[in-house]
């Protein structure tokens, strides 16, 4: 008796099983969505870290966008750089444009020496918050905040905060330039430059206030003295509202405005 | 006893200073007088470097819908208009005024004398809080002239008045209802013309017994006016709550509280309505209160805005081991990040926090015990916002109804795992709007 349940239990189950599994199929057929093949193999050869750097949500999004366009145009993963670009380039018939890449810079040095704190934070350590509550512990209001809202953005551990000057540091090696640093700074500080072969120059201040306002807080801030715009062989500096700012694309790295920065504004890095 | 009908907690009442009587603050040699000291679009300076202007006269005039004007404080000369630090850190534009002598405009009365009959008609007092630049003293600093421009096919039942003062410390509004009680069930009885309604209802806490009595001895005389004792509950004075423990009806999700026909002003801004109505007398004083538990010197004070804080400060004496100095109660004010800073509309106390006081407790792991949800006087579930904000699902947010947090603090203040749930709420409520407001662009 015992022996029977046991048997007609199996078989009603199976049965159960197999007439699902036939609906199923049919099912399945009956609604089936047409994709694009070309979509898994493109998704395949990207990073899949889905930093957001190409504009897209997830690294799919870049891949259906690109086979949808059939053109590159416009459509790039800073991320995996120019050889992920290529090998999409070959799985699509395509000619790919090499790029430069980009690195992350931090642009501001306002460490704990340079520009000293006034007051002490103790809240929530996030940068969008503290920023919605005050100019900053060095009453600096264009300043870094610290609390490392890039650091957590960060997919590909690129970033960390140094203990020293409680600034952001961007690891060259590891930095593929996606931005999503960029996007959650919300004293937008941190900017994608050329990567190069060299290095990159460029003014770490991002404070608009007049010089010796700007001075006051932080002894590193840029003052809009213009010494380095006057001075530079390739006019690539201009200034604006008491900051200076170097356009990498004109820039040549002779480093004449590093030297000559009043307040070593200026940074040249070679990491 | 009345009350709103969910959430609340019940923090210490530290009225420390309800016994002291006001004190006028004495004119500073120079005043610094921020534009925007009001909710909504900044004000646009019509001073300019060298004018002379007198007490009561326009210095910065309103030009949007939601922005109210500012009058100077001082007599005196301009001395410049330029970007100044508030209590923020931040720089917000600024008349900077030499003060010299203390000469007022002819138009303001300056008499003591207590004017009780209303001459204006409905117009003209909306009008006149419009020009005199009355904004709402409770914290927010909403222009009241907006909150009477009924919208077409609403009209009001009731005004409440909030004289819960449920913020610890305060005692500002506790001392205006026992040393100017006539003035302000005056500047009730415009408010009453300008709104069309029938009934008056001031809410007091029952921890204040004093003002209670005085009050309801006082409005004998007002018949329109009705006193209402409320249980002593934190956030009693916020609007809506405010609204649902005086008449039991609920202000609609998003809505405002004109469409449950009710209008809510704080007892200061009654003050300064009947200062506007009765005596011409624009919005250029704030009444503060200076305490702290290990502050010696504590204060009520009637302080000239533009008034710099550095003068108050040590006037009173900054107390060692003072950990923080916070601008308004313990629940909703903020810490100072810079006290070389100026006295603007609705700045209702500065508290004095010792360290031990101000350090913050390491927070650990959820409990999931629920108190933030007990809590919340709005009904809503903070700890599942807090999970929602920090992996920024703003989507989610919005469906559970972040926009709703009234940002009273409960949820965290009896948080016993110390997370910082409001900080977490207010950021993604900050986003969400963001999102919202985005979209809504959009879309036009």
């Amino acid at each position: 008796m015992a022996g029977n349940t046991i048997i007609l239990a199996v078989v009603i189950l199976g049965v159960i099983g197999l007439v699902a599994a036939i609906l199923l199929f049919f099912i399945s057929k009956a609604f089936k969505v047409e994709e694009n093949p070309l979509i898994d193999d493109v998704a395949a050869q990207l990073p899949g870290a889905n930093c957001g750097g190409c504009g897209f949500a997830g690294c799919r999004g870049l891949a259906e966008a690109i086979v949808k366009a059939g053109n590159l145009e416009g459509l790039r993963c800073p991320a995996g750089g120019n050889s992920t670009m290529e090998n999409i380039a070959k799985i699509m018939g395509l000619e790919a444009v090499a790029a430069e890449p980009m690195v992350a810079v931090v642009r501001c040095n306002g460490s704990c020496e340079n520009a000293p704190a006034k007051v002490n934070y103790d809240s929530m350590p996030s940068c969008f918050f503290a920023n919605s509550l005050y100019a900053g512990e060095s009453a600096c209001p264009y300043g870094c905040l610290g609390c490392g809202d890039c650091v957590g953005s960060c997919q590909f551990n690129a970033l960390h905060i140094d203990p020293v000057t409680k600034l952001p540091v961007v690891d060259v090696n590891a930095c593929v330039g996606c931005g999503a640093c960029v996007k959650n700074c919300p004293r937008h500080i941190i900017e994608l430059r050329f990567k190069g072969t060299e290095g990159r120059v460029y003014v770490t201040c991002m404070n608009k206030e007049k010089g010796p306002v700007a001075k006051k807080n932080c002894s590193a801030a840029c003052i809009g003295c213009g010494k380095c715009a006057k001075n530079c062989p390739a006019e690539a500096i201009t200034v604006q509202d008491s900051l200076a700012y170097i356009d990498f694309r004109k820039c040549t790295l002779c480093q004449t405005c590093v030297s000559g920065c009043p307040t070593g504004a200026i940074k040249f890095s070679n990491l | 006893m009345k009350t709103f009908k969910i959430g609340g907690v019940h923090p210490e009442a530290q009225k420390l200073s309800n016994e002291i009587s006001v004190e006028t603050f004495p004119l500073p040699k120079q005043a610094t007088i921020f534009v925007t000291q009001s909710l909504g679009a900044p004000a646009v300076p019509v001073v300019a470097k060298g004018d002379k202007v007198k007490v009561g006269q326009l210095l910065a005039k309103a030009e949007a819908f939601i922005c109210a004007n500012v009058h100077s404080p001082f007599s005196g000369t301009v001395n410049k208009i330029e970007p100044v630090a508030d209590f923020t850190g931040y720089k917000k534009p600024a008349i900077i005024i030499d003060v010299e002598g203390d000469e007022w405009d002819e138009s303001i009365d300056t008499s003591e004398e207590i004017v009780s009959e209303i001459k204006l008609s409905r117009k003209e007092i909306i009008d006149r809080m419009k020009a005199c630049g009355i904004v709402g003293l409770g914290g927010a600093c909403f222009p009241t002239h907006v909150k009477y421009m009924l919208p077409e096919g609403k009209s009001a039942d009731y005004i409440l008045v909030n004289a819960a003062e449920c913020e610890p410390y305060i005692t500002t509004d506790y001392r205006m209802m026992l040393e100017q009680t006539e003035q302000c069930l005056v500047g009730i009885e415009a408010l009453l013309i300008a709104s069309g309604a029938p009934k008056a209802l001031i809410g007091i806490e029952n921890n204040k017994p004093e003002a209670i009595r005085h009050l309801q001895e006082a409005t004998k005389t007002h018949p329109k006016i009705e006193v209402v004792p409320l249980k002593t509950k934190y956030p009693q004075g916020a609007e809506k709550q405010l609204i649902q423990a005086l008449t039991g009806r609920t202000v609609p999700n998003g809505r405002l509280p004109i469409d449950a026909g009710c209008i809510v002003n704080n007892i200061a801004t009654t003050h300064a309505v009947y200062e506007a109505v009765q005596k011409n007398k624009p919005l250029i004083e704030t009444y503060t209160t200076v305490t702290g538990k290990h502050l010696a010197n504590r204060k009520n004070y009637k302080i000239r805005l533009g008034t710099p804080l550095k003068e108050v400060l040590d006037a009173v004496g900054i107390p060692e081991n003072t950990g923080k100095i916070i601008s308004g109660g313990p629940m909703m004010g903020k810490a100072m990040a810079n006290t070389n800073t100026f006295f603007v509309k609705g700045m209702s106390s500065i508290l004095f926090l010792d360290a031990s006081e101000s350090k913050r407790i390491p927070e650990s792991n959820c409990l999931r015990c629920g108190k933030c949800i007990q809590a919340c006087p709005m009904g809503l579930e903070p700890y599942l916002f807090r999970m929602l904000a920090v992996h920024n699902r703003l989507d989610d947010l919005e469906a559970h109804g972040i926009m709703n947090c009234i940002e009273c603090g409960c949820c965290q203040s009896g948080c016993p795992a110390h997370i910082p749930l409001l900080d977490t709420v207010k950021t993604g409520k900050s986003k969400t709007g963001a999102m919202i407001k985005s979209r809504q662009v959009k879309k036009s």
